[in-house]
């Protein structure tokens, strides 16, 4: 295989006052990969991609996204690179004054309509149906369930169609059986889409299904690395405790 | 301990003035955000209007009542309408307008913004590649500055109409008499500061309501510390603001 890394971070640093959450991170997502990141709570996984999306700066060190530094990047270049690179954010972030439709539409207010001419609601509706959901395209997202609003998240990530998706904790807060639907479907637009995914999760559930390959972040840096396999059978007890 | 207070007071102002800032260099520059804009205007306008309306004629009325016994003391009852709707179209409706939008206006903006905020719909804006401060913040300070003169226009006529009844409680005064003798003595010098400190009421209001929402921290508790201190803030700037408006109108002799 000659796959592309998409994603390349090098000895990437961040820290709020005394407190370092990174400490040298380094890693790779090639193309039409998904990996996913584990580490516990307040590891600073979050930090991390948002580093990578530019909502947060590192101190230190390079990420680069299709070849590109985006540490240096203005507004102007984030504004063409997050037309590529979608995220879903751990608290769906849906906007609750509006309905499904206009969540879904406001990613594309931006990026106008499709070269191919297909007009806004085509594109409401296919990305709907990606997760299932047409029938709440009217709805407030108030009034959907938890995995509901997940769904609908994703949808509108998915609606600029990006090469690489961001999922921060995609499974957290949900129940198993749903947990399971969200991991598979994310599975099954990876295929529809070829998107290379970046999975944040401590969900070994979610992992199992998902994840080509694992990076464990533990202590600011990239600890351990492997396929689920792999790592399972680790005798690190830093490891073990995420799949006991 | 009291250098601290200071400090952080000031670093807060700079701050403020900061963001207020922000507005006139992003405000103009295009995108334009329209059908926000026109969305808050309904919101901050139009919904305020009873309240408002409503705060108005009984501050005519009630004025009007309270003034009667010591201008009839003095022999001088027919001067009421005059004095009475100086002071109202002045001081009075502008300022009891300004706090009324303080309170629901700032905490509205306030706890919204905050919300959106601590719930990561403010990053999720900026990624979609929609720029959160001219959505939210531009439309918002914009509408709040344009809708508050508004409110303080109809306002002062609602809180004449007050007046007037509030003078035939006691004697029976034509309304064309009443017209006449209200327009004979409040003239544009006391129109216009008014409406234009209205502007600047707005404008506060506005930036400081978006202010505290756009910056809340910790959580869902934060929102509601955002919303209350958007009202404190506010409500503190549309006396300040009065009082130099009261000043510059003085030394430019708008009197
Ligand atoms: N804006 C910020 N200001 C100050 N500290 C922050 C900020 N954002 C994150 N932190 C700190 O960085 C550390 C890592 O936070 P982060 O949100 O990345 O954790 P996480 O690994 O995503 O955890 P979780 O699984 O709970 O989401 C935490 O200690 C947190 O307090
Ligand atoms: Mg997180």
């Amino acid at each position: 295989m000659d796959a592309q890394p998409v994603i390349v971070t090098q000895n990437v640093f961040k820290a709020f006052g005394k407190n370092k959450v990174l400490q040298g991170f380094d890693f790779k997502l090639m193309e039409k990969e998904n990996v996913v990141i584990l580490g516990k709570s307040g590891s600073g996984k979050s930090v991390l991609i948002k580093c990578i999306i530019g909502l947060m700066k590192p101190d230190a060190g390079s990420i680069k996204v299709f070849g590109e530094e985006v540490t240096q990047f203005n507004t102007k270049q984030f504004e063409t690179l997050r037309a590529k690179v979608g995220f879903l954010f751990q608290s769906n972030a849906l906007y609750d004054s509006m309905t499904v439709r206009e969540n879904l539409e406001f990613p594309l207010r931006r990026h106008a309509v499709s070269s191919d001419g297909t007009n806004m609601l085509d594109l409401v509706k296919e990305a709907l149906g990606n997760v299932g959901l047409e029938h709440t395209i009217d709805m407030m997202p108030s009034d959907l369930s938890g995995g509901m609003r997940k769904r609908i998240a994703l949808a509108r990530t998915l609606i600029l169609k990006p090469r690489i998706i961001l999922y921060d904790e995609p499974t957290t807060g949900l129940d198993p059986i749903t947990g399971k639907e969200i991991s598979r479907l994310m599975l099954d637009i990876q295929k529809k889409y070829n998107t290379a995914s970046l999975i944040i999760s401590h969900d070994v559930n979610c992992v199992k299904i998902v994840a080509n390959r694992i990076v464990v972040l533990i202590d600011g840096i990239s600890y351990a690395e492997g396929t689920y396999q792999e790592l399972i059978q680790s005798t690190d007890s830093k490891v073990k405790q995420f799949f006991d | 301990m009291k250098i601290d207070t200071v400090k952080v007071f000031l670093n807060e102002l700079g701050k403020l003035t900061q963001f207020s800032l922000r507005f006139f260099l992003e405000g103009i520059k295009p995108r334009y955000e329209f059908n926000e804009w026109a969305r808050q205007c309904f919101f901050i306008g139009y919904q305020s209007l009873l309240l408002t309306g409503v705060t108005g004629f009984i501050i005519g009325l009630v004025i009007t009542i309270q003034s009667h016994p010591s201008m009839e003391a003095f022999g001088t009852e027919s001067w009421l309408p005059s004095v009475v709707s100086v002071s109202l179209v002045r001081e009075i409706v502008p300022v009891i307008t300004a706090l009324i939008c303080a309170g629901k206006i700032g905490s509205g903006i306030g706890a919204e913004l905050g919300s959106m905020k601590v719930t990561e719909q403010i990053d999720a804006m900026e990624v979609s590649g929609t720029n959160p401060y001219k959505y939210l913040v531009v439309t918002r300070i914009l509408a709040s500055t344009l809708m508050l003169p508004l409110l303080v226009i109809t306002s002062d006529a609602i809180s004449l109409y007050g007046a007037y009844i509030g003078v035939n409680m006691k004697q029976v005064v034509s309304f064309s008499l009443y017209t006449n003798q209200v327009f004979a003595k409040l003239n544009f010098g006391d129109v216009l500061p008014s409406i234009f400190k209205s502007f600047f009421f707005g404008f506060a209001i506005g930036a400081i309501g978006c202010y505290k929402g756009y910056n809340t921290e910790h959580g869902t508790e934060g929102v509601g510390r955002a919303a209350n201190s958007a009202v404190v803030v506010a409500t503190f700037a549309v006396f300040l603001i009065d009082l130099i408006a009261a000043q510059m109108a003085d030394i430019l002799h708008i009197t």
